[in-house]
């Protein structure tokens, strides 16, 4: 069975469906495949037994009428952001050891309803803050094309255990470009979804106006699978959205003849890696000779994402991780003294050092004197670049640029230097901020050998004509079918 | 609109953010804090006078669902995963001599 991991999740429901394969041996693939691929540090928990037994329910189920859905017996994995009911959920920090969620999150249970296979919980950074996984506290993931590389993040673990073939898909979350970011330095597909087309409930929240949850999978079809398999409105999520959630396979092969697509001219300058403008200036091309039109816009904000980006999420940040304090879950310090002794002990000794520094960056930019001179500022200019893409959508109907102005980094490389990580996360920031839906896809691969990542940017509930553009270059190419060779 | 933080200063948001800042971490961290408040300060070269803040990026409405009382978490699963348990309560230390 050694090709069986490399099968898509579309292609594995086909073969379930088939008879050709049962969902334990695909479990057992994908547990074996995450052994032999320990060294990545992809997974934070395997549930070998809990997986073993859904998938076990699911051949009987399908045994018995034969009419499951396509996500039935497909194992997958979890970032360990996600509370699903009695696994761990630490969010890779030290302030959540031996956390087991008490209850399943909105779009884990949907999958658990779907009868999906839920293998176990992925490495990320910590708290979701972070552009590579090494800010994880149980230690930094790897990216599989080139284990001395990173994978990206914070949703690194996902990208590698999809990349590598121990998931066939998995959740992720993305903030400012934690789920395209890693899929792309990964050579896999991912989306952020619409802010309010997944519900946020179950899922530890990082900045809550701009977290979204989102899949990661081996293609674009697999893509639209698997969010439609977890979009929808949920009345444990305010701001979830309660526009009816379509099809997304239906259309997904309809091409892009006659799409508007924008190229916006300040995401082409300096400090883009010339191998990654070379991919997708060869994209753009495939787009015009397929039928789209070329459209050059504006984004004329571009250059103040980062900046406006961090100070919200970091305010946001500041306030939701005050619930870390040692009462009510989670590892206690200092408990022999009195009560704020035991907050500063347990706080102090659970973060790591990049959620430590943005918790006191948001902490100085929402406290008395530094408001309106940092927040109140941020969040206009927020206002300025939900414009900037309001008037590109009247001339366009999605926006191409690269992912990551680079492909994988090394190790250590950004580690010292906090505001060099941030600038990784230029190209995807912007789509969180305005709430916009995003797609990550494959579009080349480094005279080295390593992914390059195409986004598409569209307006408000465009994923349909996302997935469309997606899936019309991806039938171009085989970008998408190649894997890192992981196993000896 | 800014002055570049000063320890001392650090030490005051540590105090807010309820942190134990252990010595050896506050100059790289105030280093840190200065370098990322001199990056963001680009913001001030924008003109944001009359421009309404953004807090939420679309423009849906808020969906209350209905007022009916349900079962939540029951209370032993509640309290699974508390570092102190006193009867049915979360245990803390004392606040009040």
């Amino acid at each position: 069975m050694a090709d069986l991991c490399d099968l898509t999740l579309h292609g594995l429901a086909r073969a379930l469906k088939a008879g050709d394969v049962s969902s334990v041996e695909a479990t057992e693939a994908c547990l074996a495949r995450a052994e032999a691929t320990a060294s990545l540090g992809a997974y934070l928990h395997l549930d070998r037994e809990g997986a073993l037994a859904a998938a076990r329910a699911a051949d009987a189920r399908r045994a018995q009428d034969g009419a499951a859905g396509p996500l039935d017996g497909v194992p997958l994995g979890l970032k360990d952001i996600f509370l699903a009911e009695g696994l761990q959920a630490t969010c890779a920090s030290k302030i959540l050891d031996g956390f087991v969620a008490p209850y399943d999150g909105f779009a884990v249970g949907k999958l658990r309803a779907a009868g999906a296979v839920l293998l176990g919980k992925l490495n990320m950074d910590e708290f979701a803050m972070g552009s590579s996984t090494e800010h994880s506290a149980y230690g930094a993931a790897r990216n599989p094309w080139d284990p001395e590389r990173v994978p990206g993040g914070s949703s690194g673990g996902s990208a590698v255990a999809v990349a590598s073939g121990s998931a066939f898909g998995a959740l992720g979350t993305d903030t400012g470009g934690s789920i395209r970011q890693p899929a792309s330095l990964c050579g896999i597909v991912g989306m952020k979804p619409t802010y309010g087309r997944v519900s946020r409930y179950g899922v530890i929240a990082f900045a809550s106006s701009l977290d979204q949850v989102g899949p990661m999978t081996k293609d674009v079809t697999d893509c639209g699978l698997l969010l439609g398999a977890i979009a929808g409105h949920d009345p444990f999520d305010s701001t979830s959205a309660r526009a009816e959630v379509p099809d997304y396979l239906d259309g997904i092969e309809g091409g892009v003849a006659g799409m508007k697509l924008g190229v916006p001219k300040e995401y082409f300058v300096d400090g883009i890696d010339p191998e990654v403008r070379a991919a997708i200036d060869a994209a753009l091309a495939d787009y015009q000779r397929l039928g789209a039109e070329l459209v050059e816009i504006s984004l004329p904000h571009t250059p103040y994402a980062i900046a406006t980006y961090y100070l919200i999420c970091t305010a946001e940040a500041s306030s939701n991780l005050a619930r870390y304090d040692g009462v009510r879950y989670g590892a206690r310090q200092g408990g022999d003294g009195d009560l704020k002794q035991m907050y500063f002990a347990t706080r102090g000794a659970g973060f790591g050092g990049e959620v430590k520094r943005r918790i006191m960056l948001g902490t100085y930019v929402l406290s008395a004197g530094y408001y309106d001179a940092y927040c109140l500022k941020a969040q206009k200019v927020r206002t300025l670049f939900r414009r900037d893409f309001t008037a590109a959508f009247e001339k366009v109907d999605a926006i191409v640029t690269p992912t990551s102005p680079t492909a994988a980094f090394r190790l250590g490389e950004c580690t010292d230097d906090p505001i060099h990580m941030y600038l990784s996360d230029i190209f995807t920031v912007s789509a969180n901020l305005a709430g916009l839906p995003a797609l990550s896809l494959p579009c080349g691969f480094t005279a080295g050998g390593l992914p390059i990542g195409l986004q598409l940017v569209g307006p408000h509930w465009s994923e349909p004509a996302l997935l469309r553009a997606g899936r019309a270059y991806e039938r171009e190419h085989e970008w998408h079918t190649r894997r890192p060779e992981v196993t000896s | 609109m800014t002055r570049i933080i000063d320890e001392a200063q650090t030490r005051h948001i540590a105090e807010l953010a309820r942190l134990d800042l252990p010595a050896e971490e506050l100059a790289g961290l105030t280093g840190d804090l200065g370098r990322i408040l001199e990056y963001v300060r680009q913001l001030s070269e924008l003109d944001t006078n009359g421009i309404e803040p953004t807090t939420h990026a679309t423009d849906l409405p808020t969906h209350l669902r209905a007022d009916e009382a349900r079962p939540g978490l029951p209370v032993d699963v509640g309290l699974a995963d508390a570092p102190e348990r006193i009867g049915d309560g979360f245990g803390v230390p004392k606040i009040i001599e």
